[in-house]
């Protein structure tokens, strides 16, 4: 097969390629680290239960004041008002894509809302949470 | 009076009634002129920096204030916003180089003339100049207003904000339309 004729294979492959291949892939090497580390058997239904938790002290913050309880629907930061893509991968396939993205999230978030980073096993179970939507 | 007196009474009469014009503006500005500050142009710190707020444009504080913006990530207004080493260096080096001192814009130049070297302001709405130009609105249109929620949301009502374009005649307070005094 010529050069040309390789390249459209590869896009045609890529593009035929559907991103929850790609979130699957990512999600899955976070969860096999995590248990890697200790973490036990993952739970959606956890994850679904710690979204809505406040565990920070002096302020009542919990995932789904920014990101609403509603995971297909856009959410917006609760003091800059910036608006944020929905989470749920059924309507934003680009989410879940990217460990490093989801890690930096995590650190972030998870200090700014818990203030502490989230356990192996809490991040788990928010991933197959919100693979779940 | 001799003629040259005359001629310079004249000319400084003539000079008050153009400033008239210049002036009458609240917005201190005229004529032709480019960007108020230099448009965004790092994609790593628009989409690192510009995912949870409007993504400031360097040239609205000194680099000094960047730094230490850039240093205290991990408590940003209350907020975690912690990078990496190497994308905090980055993004430190995009902001410090084209911060206001290093900037050539109006409004660039402006807001380091409205402060001290002293001082090392963190809130761009708390800037001498940018607080005097929103001094008149009220809360009811920004605070009390759920499509903006304070005046450090830029974009709400600056519509070119974007493009580094903050004069009065492109703001339109969402509600209640543009505002020009």
């Amino acid at each position: 097969m010529s050069n040309s004729g390789t390249n459209v294979l590869l896009i045609v492959t890529a593009l035929a390629t559907s991103s929850h291949v790609f979130a699957d892939y990512a999600i899955d090497g976070l969860l096999s680290n995590y248990r890697a580390r200790g973490a036990g058997d993952f739970s959606a239904q956890r994850g679904q239960s710690m979204w809505t938790e406040v565990r920070g002290e002096g302020h009542a913050e919990s995932c789904a004041m920014c990101h609403t309880r509603d995971l297909t629907k856009p959410g917006k930061h609760i003091r800059t008002g910036k608006p944020i893509d929905a989470l749920a991968p059924s309507v934003n396939p680009g989410r879940l894509t990217d460990a490093a993205k989801i890690e930096k999230w995590f650190l972030r978030n998870c200090k700014g809302t818990w203030d502490r980073e989230c356990t192996d096993q809490e991040k788990g179970d928010f991933l197959l949470y919100i693979r779940s939507q | 009076m001799n003629t040259k007196y005359l001629n310079v009474a004249s000319l400084l009469t003539a000079l008050m009634f153009l400033s008239l014009f210049v002036f009458a503006d609240d917005d201190h500005r005229w004529g032709f002129r480019g960007a108020d500050v230099e448009p965004v142009n790092d994609a790593k710190y628009a989409s690192e920096c510009g995912a949870c707020h409007f993504a400031y444009q360097p040239g609205l504080l000194p680099a000094r204030s960047w730094k230490e913006l850039m240093k205290s990530l991990d408590n940003h207004f209350g907020e975690n916003a912690e990078l990496d080493t190497a994308a905090n260096d980055r993004i430190t080096g995009y902001l410090t180089e084209n911060a206001a001192d290093n900037a050539k814009t109006w409004l660039s130049k402006r807001i380091m003339k409205s402060i001290r070297r002293a001082e090392n302001p963190l809130r761009i709405i708390d800037l001498p100049i940018i607080a005097h130009e929103h001094d008149e609105i009220p809360a009811r249109l920004y605070r009390d207003n759920p499509e903006v929620g304070s005046l450090s949301n830029c974009a709400a009502c600056h519509q070119r904000a974007d493009a580094g374009l903050y004069d009065e005649h492109t703001a339109v307070i969402p509600g209640f339309g543009n505002w020009d005094d």
